[in-house]
């Protein structure tokens, strides 16, 4: 299931071969956890929504290489990390608040949900 | 049921991690709860991460378990670069697999919070420290600072109940640090959380000088010391000071050592001072306090044993100097590495780091005999009771160390039986020194206060320094009172003169006698030789008589014959003799 939850994530990473994309993310689960699940779900949705095959997914299950918990220093699971475009950026939580993804991904500016504490 | 509690009944003990930390293990009767979380709390710069670094470099290299530092707050190199000037080396450690450091950091302006969370990123993270090195030890340094990356407090505080519990499952010994908030221990509440052993450290500025102190709020499952214990951070790392941990169990040696002068040694019931003993010599200035402490070392030395002189008033060769014009040469001792001056001044630093070092050198040497020199100097460093629990301290380390304490204090001229530290009923022996001014001069006098376990001398002595260092000499006690000094030389003189007086009288007696007895003699033998005379006279005069009346006879018998009465008249022959009455 997990191999197969892989795969899906990276189908929409080829279409836009030959341009980079704009967007580079990786999202850190621990295992297959409602929550995880949650995000992941949460992130594609958000992801064809509003970034439209600009982008590139790599998850990353540190029940499986722990040892990368500490490069990108993680801390909260699940989050996704920002990588590109600068500045690197990490949003924690299950993605549900789609606004707040979307300023930390940078799509929408911080103003904009400022109000919102 | 009953089959699993017959095994783990000699597990029901709470088993101990020792921390290898100076003096913590005593206080804590063998050190932390193994396999549980201990949190050490105190305000910035109180030495919480050296406490917990120590704790995982000691375990690393003395107890052979590696140990996980995981720190919110410095980077891996900034933490190694603070902890290398006590000489722990985190790199090579770190190198020999005995040390993981990960620095976790949060910066809340990377983060934006999207929802639901939790913190298996850093359990993972934990975990695969952990089992890359085989850790038994943990260090979490601070994960308060969590709170002030991350905004949901509820989330973090199920988190980190679950880290602690987490940990305990793991079986790994853990340190968590907390930052002292205002009416908590912590500032986000972590001992809620740890509640098997609570550390408070803590330092205070006295006299300008910083105390650092230590205190076990809380052990669960086993006793432990309830004070406040100084403790001392220097090149070694920390060093914490059980005041009486030690307890009152010290080994009491019958064995007796010279004080190094004969005559004390004679008014200490002819042997000297028990070894293992505290001495204490009290005097106002100038009175000798110094140079009997140097008679008690040069005699220790000359028997081969070690010795330290801790002085806090004079230096190294100024010591030597002065010791030398009482005929001591302690530079020898020195050179034959027998003796260690150590000189410092009482205000250089706070009283525990005065204890630390004397208990560091202490250990190091292991000295026979120890003379401080004066205790009293340390006054100035502390309140009254923070010095004599110095004092106490001492004298507890060193009566368990076997060594012999010899303290001088400086006594006020008023009040001599008063020490300014109140420590005299805890030191064995205590020797009073005094002046006595009379006659225009100055004389020193001593005399055994009191001596536990020993026939002592009551008498007063003088005392001289002399070319050939301490002399005891009798004073004169009389009428007039102690007489020291040239009184005591003059009343020697009188005595002598005295005594020769008495003798010549004496002798005279005896001639007069013997002549007296002559002239008797020659008296008798005068007078036997009269009655000898007298004796023959009255021989002669026998004798004569007796010769007459022969001659008379004969004379008569002539006569009769003459007359013709017959010389053949035979009726007559026997008559003669009854005639001769009536004739």
């Amino acid at each position: 299931m997990k191999a197969a939850k892989t795969a899906k994530s990276k189908s929409p990473r080829r279409p836009p071969k030959a341009p980079s994309p704009k967007y580079d993310l990786r999202l850190y689960v621990a295992g297959q956890t409602p929550r995880s699940l949650q995000a992941l779900s949460n992130l594609k949705r958000i992801c064809e929504e509003h970034l439209a095959g600009n982008y590139r997914v790599e998850i990353i299950d540190l029940l499986k290489k722990p040892q990368l918990a500490a490069g990108d220093q993680i801390l909260a699971i699940p989050t996704l990390v920002k990588a590109i475009p600068k500045p690197a950026r990490k949003i924690i939580g299950d993605l549900s608040n789609t606004e707040r993804v979307l300023v930390g991904l940078d799509v929408r500016p911080a103003r904009f949900t400022a109000g919102k504490g | 049921m009953k089959h699993k509690l017959s095994p783990r009944l000699p597990s029901l003990r709470l088993a101990k991690s020792p921390t290898g930390i100076n003096g913590l293990d005593e206080i804590t009767l063998g050190g932390l709860p193994r396999g549980r979380p201990t949190l050490i709390c105190g305000g910035a710069g109180c030495g919480k991460t050296l406490f917990g670094i120590e704790f995982l470099v000691r375990g690393a290299l003395q107890f052979g378990e590696p140990g996980v530092c995981i720190t919110f707050e410095e980077s891996a190199r900034d933490l190694a670069t603070n902890v290398a000037s006590l000489g722990f080396d985190l790199e090579k450690l770190q190198a020999a697999k005995k040390l993981y450091i990960d620095h976790i950091y949060i910066d809340k302006s990377e983060i934006a919070e999207t929802g639901e969370y939790d913190l298996e990123g850093l359990f993972i993270r934990l975990n695969t420290a952990i089992d890359s090195i085989g850790a038994k030890r943990v260090l979490l340094d601070t994960p308060e600072a969590l709170f002030a990356g991350l905004s949901d407090v509820g989330v973090l505080r199920s988190e980190l109940r679950r880290l602690f519990g987490w940990l305990k499952d793991k079986g790994v010994t853990a340190i968590i640090t907390g930052e002292r908030g205002t009416g908590t221990l912590t500032r986000h509440g972590l001992e809620e959380y740890v509640s098997d052993c609570v550390i408070l450290l803590d330092h205070r500025v006295q006299n300008d000088a910083v105390t650092r102190r230590l205190r076990i709020l809380k052990y669960r499952g086993s006793t432990h010391g309830t004070n406040e214990y100084p403790f001392l951070i220097d090149q070694h790392g920390i060093s914490a000071l059980p005041v009486t941990s030690l307890g009152l169990n010290h080994p009491a040696p019958s064995e007796r050592i010279s004080t190094g002068i004969a005559e004390l040694d004679g008014m200490l019931g002819g042997q000297g001072y028990y070894r293992g003993s505290s001495v204490l010599v009290t005097g106002t200035a100038g009175t000798g306090k110094t140079s009997m402490g140097a008679h008690l070392i040069d005699a220790a030395c000359r028997r081969g044993e070690s010795a330290i002189f801790f002085s806090f008033e004079e230096s190294p060769q100024q010591i030597i100097r002065n010791m030398r014009s009482i005929g001591l040469d302690l530079g020898r001792w020195v050179k034959k590495g027998l003796l260690q001056i150590e000189s410092a001044r009482p205000s250089a630093f706070g009283l525990e780091m005065h204890l630390v070092r004397m208990h560091q050198l202490l250990e190091q040497h292991k000295p026979k005999v120890v003379v401080i020199d004066p205790i009293s100097g340390l006054l100035p460093g502390g309140s009254e009771h923070d010095v004599h629990g110095l004092v106490l301290r001492i004298v507890d380390f060193l009566k368990h160390s076997g060594a012999t304490g010899f303290f001088t204090g400086l006594s006020a001229e008023d009040d001599l039986q008063t020490t300014s530290l109140a420590i005299s009923s805890l030191v064995d022996a205590w020797i009073l020194l005094r002046n006595i001014e009379v006659n225009g001069e100055r004389n020193r006098v001593l005399y055994v206060l009191k001596s536990r376990g020993m026939a002592h001398s009551n008498q007063i002595r003088e005392f001289l320094l002399t070319s050939q260092g301490v002399r005891l000499r009798e004073v004169y006690v009389g009428v007039g009172g102690v007489l020291t000094g040239s009184a005591r030389v003059a009343r020697e003189a009188e005595e002598q003169r005295e005594q020769i007086q008495k003798e010549q009288e004496n002798r005279n007696r005896e001639l007069t006698a013997k002549m007296a007895l002559h002239s008797l003699e020659v008296k008798i033998a005068k007078l036997q030789a009269e009655k000898q005379a007298r004796e023959n006279e009255l021989a002669a005069a026998v004798g004569e008589g007796q010769a007459q009346r022969a001659t008379r006879l004969a004379e008569r018998a002539a006569i009769r014959q003459s007359r013709g009465m017959a010389a053949g008249n035979s009726g007559n022959s026997r008559r003669p003799n009854g005639l001769e009455g009536k004739l």
